[in-house]
């Protein structure tokens, strides 16, 4: 098992664990969601394929109501 | 005999922003409504065409879906940058809202302090400089400061969108000599942004040389949120024509519409 921070929370999961994974335990909607990992983009379209090491920090975000 | 009114009433001209025509020339927030069925309704009520929405984490206890919401209502998103400190922080979050949303479309904000919400001058214009050159779209919400509006509109914002008063205050527009000093110095639209707290503030924009108006408080925070809505969609058009009327000068002395020539004798 590896340990991930994602959206400010610990979370351990399998090293073959993808982004996508990651991002469908936390909501079921991928439209209208966006992801950085150590705070770079990681666009829609690589979520399956990309892999996660130990200690990245991904945020899972999407839109809230705001000025 | 009935006499018939003028066939080509004045109307409100569209605003072009970059690429996109819009009928209104108001410009709304999302924040602070009490509940999504509210904020539908004014948004609605408000005429407006393009709305804001900030990127926060998924929270997955949340329930209704903002995105959701306005996409009903037909209103196209423009996705901020709020909260942002740094113009790192801005530029990621401009590309994180264009993954998620497929806009290049993005009101930038980065603020410089907690207590005013105060733009930080610098790193907006680092933010917008980076993010014009990436091909976004970029509405620079900034100070009052005329020299800061002009560097905006010259790195190639599409609107550059000085506040009136701090976020949320509702203290109206603390110094229009500012804005109609921008309205002379730059060509892109000018839209202002933040301080709004009646209908009234949002018709003096338009009467200063504003293009539009952006606000969000005024309308979700008011004891009716629906009822403010509709007065800022006609706050905004009063603005508008008065502005394009042309105004009659101040004058210090009375000058009688009445004529004194042949006032009689009594």
């Amino acid at each position: 098992m590896i340990t991930l921070t994602v959206n400010g929370e610990p979370k351990e999961v399998q090293p073959t664990t993808s982004l996508k994974d990651i991002v469908s335990l936390i909501t079921p909607a991928s439209r209208g969601v966006a992801v950085a990992v150590n705070a770079a983009v990681i666009p829609k379209s690589t979520w399956e394929t990309t892999q996660l090491a130990a200690g990245d920090e991904i945020e899972i975000l999407t839109a809230a109501p705001g000025g | 005999m009935t006499i018939e009114p003028l066939a080509h009433s004045p109307t409100v001209e569209p605003l072009v922003i970059a690429d996109h025509t819009f009928t209104s020339r108001l410009i709304t927030g999302t924040g602070g409504a009490p509940n999504l069925e509210v904020l539908q309704q004014a948004l609605l009520a408000s005429g407006t065409e393009l709305t804001t929405v900030a990127m926060r984490r998924v929270d997955p206890t949340s329930t209704g879906s903002i995105l959701e919401v306005i996409e009903a209502t037909g209103v196209k998103l423009l996705p901020n940058t709020a909260g942002c400190f740094s113009a790192k922080e801005a530029v990621l979050t401009a590309k994180l809202a264009r993954d998620a949303f497929e806009t290049n479309w993005v009101k930038l904000e980065v603020i410089g302090d907690e207590e005013t919400l105060l733009p930080d001058v610098a790193e907006t214009l680092d933010a917008a400089e980076e993010l014009v050159g990436e091909g976004f779209v970029v509405m620079a919400y900034t100070n009052d400061d005329p020299i800061t509006a002009k560097h905006l509109a010259d790195v190639g914002c599409a609107a550059v969108m000085p506040l009136g008063s701090p976020i949320g205050s509702g203290a109206g527009i603390n110094n229009p000599y500012n804005l109609r000093i921008i309205r002379d110095m730059i060509d892109c639209p000018m839209v202002l942004d933040a301080g709004v707290g009646t209908a009234s503030d949002a018709t003096l924009a338009m009467e200063l040389g504003c293009d539009a108006v952006l606000l969000a408080s005024a309308v979700t925070r008011a004891q009716n949120p629906v009822a403010m809505a509709t007065a800022m969609r006609h706050a905004v058009t009063a603005g508008y024509l008065a502005r394009m009327a042309g105004r009659i000068p101040v004058r210090n002395y009375a000058q009688p519409s009445s004529s004194f020539d042949g006032l009689a004798e009594l």
